[in-house]
């Protein structure tokens, strides 16, 4: 299908961009990479009356690094992030998980601005961001606010953002010091909206975890950073330890039914990547037993 | 409201000027404006691969982008590609392994495939699967089409015609 009439200005500078979104409000949309919002436009899901295109607003784009800081513009395309040494060096986990955002073709255009904005829910970005504690920069008709990221996705599609805000950057943390990430999604074909995804991040001492960050999503309305990780810190795991997480982390749950998998088969699959990962992360594959592995 | 805007963009080596609608996408202007009609529009939504195309160099999907936003860009089509000769040993790979069918996917197929070949001179078939993940075959005719991106990749490498 076709996209219906609409209107179109490119934005010159950020402050041009909030002005256009000012004028316009709820009628407007902001354009960047376009593979969410396109797509949403071509099935007649989405009709708005003006596209804002950001695109060419270099200031959006880049990723800085200062004090353990990684500072990424709205506008960073996903096959930027997969190629960053800073991103491979200082958020390894989310260079692991851009490689199952989508396909080539659409990594060349779509940006991790534009992902957290849609809020999809089986989609990579929005739990890595969970996981490695983000904090989203809006800037907005009052002034700029930053919002951390578990504060930012509200359901599906919907987050923080106002009709007036406008998405300008990413701040992340630098991973601590011996952490290591654990990336897995359950998907039909590589490249795809997960089933199920997670997107983890550990540190590990002394065969136990002193830290441990477990970012689900597909399994509910909105990414979930499952408390059940609090469990498996500080103590030494064993089968029955694990099994106990996993039907821990059952109560937390809330997933979706859908033509790709029942809400049974999430909840199964989720706890399938909770024992993977801590086998994964703590080099433990005694702990891939049982009937979840 | 909604009046057509001026555009001027290069296509296939070309400089084009044209009049679009903020609406029209860039798969539909290259084929119903400039009647490249080698571009294919399967799926309108990033699905399915067939209309991929090169904007800046970069492999993309030409029903994902509008007209407006080519404005200035630089375009290759399968047109493109095919006239100058830098997939004549791939197409050749593919016609010899009958690595198409209906043939519709295989416009978007070769641009895929020529884009992970320039990016990765020796890949395997696993790779290769991972690249073509974006390009459906309803044909089902994929390891027909690994087999010849592999030869073609295996014959470059060796410096063979």
């Amino acid at each position: 299908m076709k996209a219906s009439a609409f209107d179109y200005v490119r934005a010159t500078s950020i402050e041009d961009a909030l002005g256009l979104l000012i004028s316009h409000g709820e009628r407007a949309k902001v354009l960047s990479g376009g593979q969410s919002l396109l797509p949403a436009m071509n099935m007649r899901l989405l009709a708005p009356e003006l596209l804002i295109d950001i695109s060419g607003l270099a200031e959006l784009c880049g990723i800085v690094v200062k004090a353990s800081v990684l500072s990424i513009g709205a506008l960073t395309r996903h096959v930027d992030l997969l190629r960053s040494p800073e991103i491979a060096e200082y958020a390894p986990l989310l260079r692991d998980a851009v490689a199952h955002v989508a396909h080539p073709a659409i990594r060349n255009r779509g940006t991790i601005g534009g992902s957290l904005a849609q809020a999809d829910p089986a989609s990579e970005l929005p739990a890595c961001m969970l996981t490695l504690g983000a904090t989203i920069i809006i800037r907005g008709p009052a002034g700029e606010r930053r919002i951390a990221a578990r504060e930012f996705f509200l359901g599906i599609y919907e987050t923080a953002l106002g009709s007036r805000d406008l998405l300008v950057a990413i701040e992340l943390p630098a991973a601590p010091k011996g952490s290591t990430p654990f990336f897995h999604e359950f998907a039909r074909r590589h490249g795809d909206y997960a089933i199920v995804g997670l997107a983890a991040q550990g540190v590990v001492e002394d065969d136990r975890f002193i830290d441990l960050r477990l970012g689900y999503f597909a399994v509910g309305d909105r990414p979930l950073l499952a408390r059940v990780a609090d469990i498996l810190v500080g103590i030494a795991i064993t089968p029955a330890a694990l099994a106990e997480a996993c039907s821990a982390l059952d109560d937390e749950l809330d997933p979706l039914e859908d033509q790709q998998a029942s809400s049974a088969m999430r909840r199964h699959l989720a706890k399938v990547l909770l024992t993977r990962c801590t086998s994964a992360l703590l080099a433990r594959p005694d702990l891939c037993t049982g009937a979840f592995v | 409201m909604t009046n057509p805007v001026a555009i001027s963009l290069n296509v296939n080596g070309e400089r084009v000027e044209a009049h679009v609608l903020p609406r029209l996408n860039l798969a539909d202007f290259l084929r119903d404006h400039l009647k490249l009609t080698g571009t294919h529009v399967g799926c309108e939504h990033g699905v399915c691969g067939a209309c991929t195309v090169r904007v800046n160099g970069d492999i993309v999907r030409s029903c994902l982008v509008l007209a407006i936003q080519a404005h200035e860009a630089n375009i290759e089509t399968i047109e493109g590609l095919s006239d100058s000769g830098e997939i004549s040993d791939l197409q050749a790979a593919f016609r010899e392994r009958n690595a198409l069918q209906c043939g519709f996917c295989t416009p978007g197929m070769l641009m895929t495939a020529q884009d992970l070949l320039k990016q990765s001179p020796s890949p395997d078939r696993d790779a290769i699967r991972e690249h073509l993940s974006g390009n459906y075959c309803r044909c089902t005719g994929y390891q027909a089409i690994v087999d010849a991106i592999e030869t073609t990749a295996r014959m470059r490498v060796e410096g063979r015609p």
